[in-house]
């Protein structure tokens, strides 16, 4: 597979490691009421989409750069490659993704 | 017939495409015999008359050569001898060179007598599923008796069992346009993409490109198609933008245009070469064209597996290419009109055509003199025990020959466009699959792989897939025509097996699957293609049933009664031909696996008697071995009694080391921390504890605060990498607002711990004036940046993991060596002694430091006897999942020292802890040994283990029970701190 890196362009796959649904950047409130369940199910409740699925990439062969990609899990077609740090900042001023 | 001869081809009837001047020599069962230049393994014995060239998997029935490509299921050998010796190699494209020694396989005594042919006999007890049904009772004789049994008969080829001695290579290519194939189709688009400048890749898996084109008598633009293949390899090879990859077998097609492929670099030069033998190519392509041709298939008729039956499009192909007649009196069989090529071709060779038996009930296409013709009519049976010798027709009529020529039809070579799941269509006028419409991406099929088998059709789709190709990439080029071949005509009827015949009718001559076997598997209920597949090993043998698929589906279509087309294919997966596994190591072997990592002073610790042990990638001195001590235990009891007693200096390079700085530096690592660090002052170094999301213990170290915005952080050796990452991830993903960048700097510094109650008399001469080293200057846990050795820059941290007075000092690392030796030069009057990774273990065990046996991510803060390290009074990460009650609950395991009663007796790792007299069983389990280790200081065995509520059992006695072992000794709780509780040691 190739990942089109925001910054450095198409990348092999092999750079890359794998983590998981994007959604483990949106951690909850630890100061919330309901906070041991939000993290329980931000932790351990994660989607494993068939289909398109935005995830976690991470760069270690490379620059270091955590990306959220949009791939279609039953074909690998990726539809968009974004900086991490741009979708944690956008998330975090509450624009919609 | 078959008797070897050793004349220079007995069967030559023309030069063919060969160099004939240039004769070579080969050994083939131990016997000599000549080729010439350019032919392969098999057209040489063909051409020397030798149809017998194995025995088949099952039977053991003697076979022979049937394609010409990499198709072939049968004619397989042990190619080499000694190391190189490689089993199961098609003679069909194996390169003839001088000095090639090949053996025929699968037999006992000689081919032509061999002993295990009484399976052929009893193969009644060996049809499709025996494994299943046969072997199954009685149950103790599966591995007594039958298991070796099959396991001895079981294989084609031996493997030598010694080391691959040569050498393969990986590369990675980029072009435009990747051309798989170089037959008529293949080159007609490179030429047209290679002319307009288009980056291009051309593959072909044979040494001469052209395909087809090669084995046919066809005419291209007024010359032979094998000349103008010629012609367009050499115009292609003098362009600089194309790459033309001949021995190049593209055999998957992966994900976003990415192709892998085998080249075969030395396989066919005469002698040893110390080049790479082949090399993996990964070609990452824009657009890729499969030009892949067609493969030919065969007819179920009984006795159709006898050497000399042959597949149509290879006899003609020995005849046209390597000037070979397979045999001196052909006879055919065909339902389609390329049995008719064939005995065209044989004709105007000048060799006998005896017969042409057509399954269509139509008029002949054409007279083949001195033949006798027979339309609607069938081969029913075959003669002739090493080689066919006559065939009996449906009219009774038996035709002698020592060749049958059978087509059954071609099917395109669907293959690659099957690796991404897409499924082929059912094409009913040529009855094959073709390709279907969800290809991989970047990909079109051209040539006959369409099912396109016109000679102008194939020049034709190779061109014009190349001007879209041009056209879609923007590029300005002169239009041009393709070139130009009369188009061949193809008319066929399917046909898969002629009925009631008395011998076997063979389908997977690899496998020695029947169409008998198909017929039971269906009967038994294994009617799905997949199921039959798997219950007759139908195209599961090294060819994949390249020649037999489709006959087998056919015969199963007709059995079941459903189409084709309903009956599906089972699935096509890489590689498309065998790929060695030498060459996916490529010189990632042995030791070259992945990198080994030495510290800067291995070089000092190889010259010291260091004894080296693997830590992840690194190699660390585990004891540095004096004259005169013969057993581990002596160096390390040795080193940790002169490194309490004095001093002793240990590398410590392999800790990682996380460069941390920014304005929110501070903040970043309260939050990353389960402590605080915030509060840290500058020149000072904190111990800290990270846990995971989850609230376990993910990593411990320590981080010393070089300024107000500059933190330096160790990691432990094994998590150095997994915790860049993870705070990577927190830093980007978490909380990217935090003014913070981090850097490993694991490589950068060489650290060497010097610890004892003489490390600062050592350090002393080491460190410039005017440095205050004082205990007042600079007391436990402090740091600092200062020169050291007359001007080199350091790092000094006052922590101590051996539990005695001691500094770590860091180096940039190419000073690394140098400051070893000058640690020790300094250390000369307190008799300093190096230690390795035993005594660093020994030493950490008798102080209490938990380690990776403690910290196995099942462990919490609490368990380790370090709840209160985790803040109440901020966010971590970790800290509300920490908080669950089952992670906290009222009798938790914790962390305590275990001693035997018995100091004669050694404690092992993993024993469990039981009350006394409990029976071993799990209920009664209380926890583990995890660490254990020989005190000199205690002169006794001691542990650390997780035992329940083990802080409040001090002095009570369990036992340690190691059933594995068979070993329950009775030992006692103690503090995990055998060496100075009070830490008074550290603060001197």
């Amino acid at each position: 597979m190739l990942i089109d890196h925001p910054l450095l362009g198409l990348r092999d796959a092999a750079e890359f490691v794998y983590l998981g649904d994007a959604s483990l950047i949106n951690r909850p409130d630890p100061e919330s009421g309901s906070a041991a369940d939000q993290f329980y199910e931000y932790l351990h409740l994660r989607s494993n989409n068939a289909g398109e699925h935005r995830e976690l990439w991470y760069h270690e062969q490379g620059d270091r750069s955590w990306l959220v990609v949009t791939r279609n899990t039953l074909t690998h077609n990726i539809t968009r490659v974004e900086l991490a740090r741009d979708v944690a900042q956008r998330n975090a001023s509450g624009e919609p993704a | 017939m078959d008797k070897p001869t050793h004349s220079a081809g007995i069967n030559r009837v023309s030069e063919g495409l060969l160099d004939t001047s240039k004769p070579v020599t080969f050994i083939f069962n131990d016997r000599k015999y000549q080729g010439v230049q350019g032919d392969t393994l098999a057209s040489a014995l063909l051409a020397n008359g030798q149809r017998l060239v194995g025995r088949s998997f099952k039977y053991h029935r003697p076979r022979g050569i049937i394609t010409t490509g990499s198709e072939e299921p049968n004619a397989l050998v042990e190619l080499g001898v000694g190391a190189r010796k490689e089993p199961n190699t098609r003679a069909t494209v194996i390169e003839l060179f001088n000095g090639l020694e090949a053996k025929s396989q699968n037999h006992k005594g000689p081919l032509s007598f061999d002993v295990m042919a009484i399976n052929d006999r009893l193969s009644a007890f060996l049809s499709a599923g025996f494994y299943y049904k046969t072997f199954m009772w009685p149950k103790a004789f599966w591995e007594k008796l039958y298991e070796p049994i099959i396991r001895a008969a079981a294989g084609l080829g031996s493997l030598s069992g010694e080391e691959d001695p040569d050498t393969y290579d990986k590369g990675f290519l980029h072009c435009d346009l990747l051309i798989i194939g170089a037959g008529a189709a293949g080159l007609s688009a490179a030429l047209t993409a290679g002319r307009a400048g288009q980056q291009i890749i051309i593959a072909d898996e044979d040494f001469l490109p052209g395909g087809r084109l090669n084995l046919e008598n066809d005419t291209i633009d007024d010359l032979s198609s094998a000349a103008w293949a010629k012609a367009a390899h050499a115009e292609l090879q003098r362009l600089p933008n194309v790459r033309f990859m001949t021995r190049t077998t593209v055999y998957g097609a992966y994900d976003h245009g990415v192709y892998g492929a085998i080249e075969k670099r030395t396989d066919h030069l005469e002698g040893i070469s110390d080049l790479p033998r082949q090399v993996l190519w990964r070609i990452y392509s824009k657009r890729a064209l499969l030009a892949a041709g067609s493969t030919e298939r065969s007819i179920a008729f009984g006795d159709n597996d006898r050497p000399g039956i042959m597949l149509a499009g290879a006899v003609r192909g020995y005849v046209n290419r390597y000037g070979v007649a397979p045999g001196k009196q052909v006879a055919i069989f065909t339902n389609n009109d390329s049995g008719w090529r064939t005995a065209h071709d044989l004709h105007q060779a000048g060799v006998q055509v005896t017969a042409v038996v057509d399954t269509r009930s139509t008029d002949a296409p054409m007279d083949i003199p001195g033949a006798y013709i027979a339309m609607d009519s069938h081969v029913v049976a075959t003669k002739g025990r090493l080689g066919i010798q006559s065939i009996t027709l449906s009219d009774g009529q038996m035709i002698p020959c020592d060749c049958l020529a059978v087509s059954g039809g071609w099917n395109p070579n669907v293959h690659l466009t099957c690796h991404q799941r897409g499924r082929p269509t059912w094409q009913d006028d040529i009855a094959a699959f073709v390709p279907g419409t969800d290809l991989p991406v970047g990909m079109q099929v051209i040539g006959s792989a369409t099912g396109a088998f016109g000679l102008a059709e194939r020049l034709q789709s190779g061109h014009a897939a190349a001007e879209n190709v041009l056209n879609d990439a923007g590029v300005t080029f002169t239009a041009n025509h393709a070139p130009s071949a009369t188009s061949t005509r193809y008319s066929i009827e399917a046909f898969w097996q002629v009925p009631n015949c008395t011998g076997k009718s063979w389908i997977d001559l690899q496998n020695d699957v029947t169409s008998k076997d198909i017929k039971q598997s269906v009967q038994e209920g294994f009617k799905a293609v997949e199921h039959l597949k798997r219950y007759t090993t139908l195209g599961m043998a090294t060819d994949q049933g390249k020649t037999a698929n489709v006959l087998g589906l056919g015969i199963l279509a007709e059995i079941s009664g459903q189409s084709i087309q309903d009956t599906g294919t089972t699935i096509f997966r890489p590689p498309y031909t065998p790929v060695p596994i030498g060459a996916f190591a490529g010189r990632s072997r042995g030791k070259n696996f992945r990198p080994t990592r030495h510290t800067p002073s291995s070089q000092w610790a190889t010259t010291h008697g260091a004894d080296f042990v693997e830590v992840g990638m690194w190699l660390r001195a585990q004891w540095y071995a004096l004259p005169g001590e013969n057993h581990w235990r002596e160096s390390v009891d040795r080193e940790v009694t002169a490194t309490r007693e004095s001093v002793g200096i240990c590398d410590v390079t392999t800790l990682g080391k996380i460069d941390i700085q920014g304005a929110d530096a501070a903040q970043f690592l309260d939050r990353v921390y389960a402590n605080t660090f915030s509060t840290l002052a500058i020149g000072k170094v904190r111990y800290g504890l990270m846990l995971r999301e989850d609230g376990f213990v993910m990593d411990d170290g320590t981080t010393a605060r070089l300024g107000d915005k500059h933190f330096v952080m160790t990691t432990t050796t094994a998590n150095a990498v997994s915790v860049f990452r993870h705070m990577e991830f927190c830093r980007q993903c978490l909380w990217p607002d935090l003014d913070v960048h981090l850097i490993s700097a694991t490589e950068q510094w060489a650290q060497y711990a010097v610890a004892g109650p003489n490390a600062r008399k050592l350090l002393s001469h080491i460190v410039d004036a005017p440095f205050d080293i004082s205990n007042e200057g600079f007391p436990f846990m402090a740091c600092a940046e200062l020169n050291i050795c007359g001007g080199t820059p350091a790092r000094l941290f006052r922590i101590s993991f051996s539990g005695e007075l001691a500094f770590e000092i860091a180096v940039p690392a190419r000073y690394g060596n140098s400051l070893m030796q000058a640690l020790i030069d300094a250390g000369k009057p307190y008799k300093a002694v190096p230690y390795g990774t035993e005594a660093l273990g020994v030493m950490r065990i008798e102080k209490g430091h938990a380690a990776g046996n403690e910290l196995n991510g099942q462990t919490t803060a609490a368990n380790l006897g370090l709840g209160r390290m985790v803040s109440t009074k901020k966010d971590c990460m970790g800290a509300v999942l920490s908080r669950r009650p089952l992670m906290n609950p009222d009798d938790p395991i914790e962390l305590v020292g275990l001693i035997p009663i018995d100091s004669s007796f050694s404690l092992k790792a993993g024993a469990h802890f039981l009350a006394p007299d409990a029976a071993q069983i799990l209920e009664n389990d209380q926890g583990w040994m995890t660490s254990v280790a020989y005190s000199p200081s205690l002169q006794s065995s001691i542990g650390l283990g997780f035992i329940t509520n083990g802080q409040q059992r001090l002095g009570e006695t369990i036992i340690a029970a190691d059933p594995l072992r068979g070993e329950s000794i009775p030992v006692r709780i103690v503090s995990p701190h055998f060496v100075d509780p009070d830490g008074a040691r550290l603060r001197v």
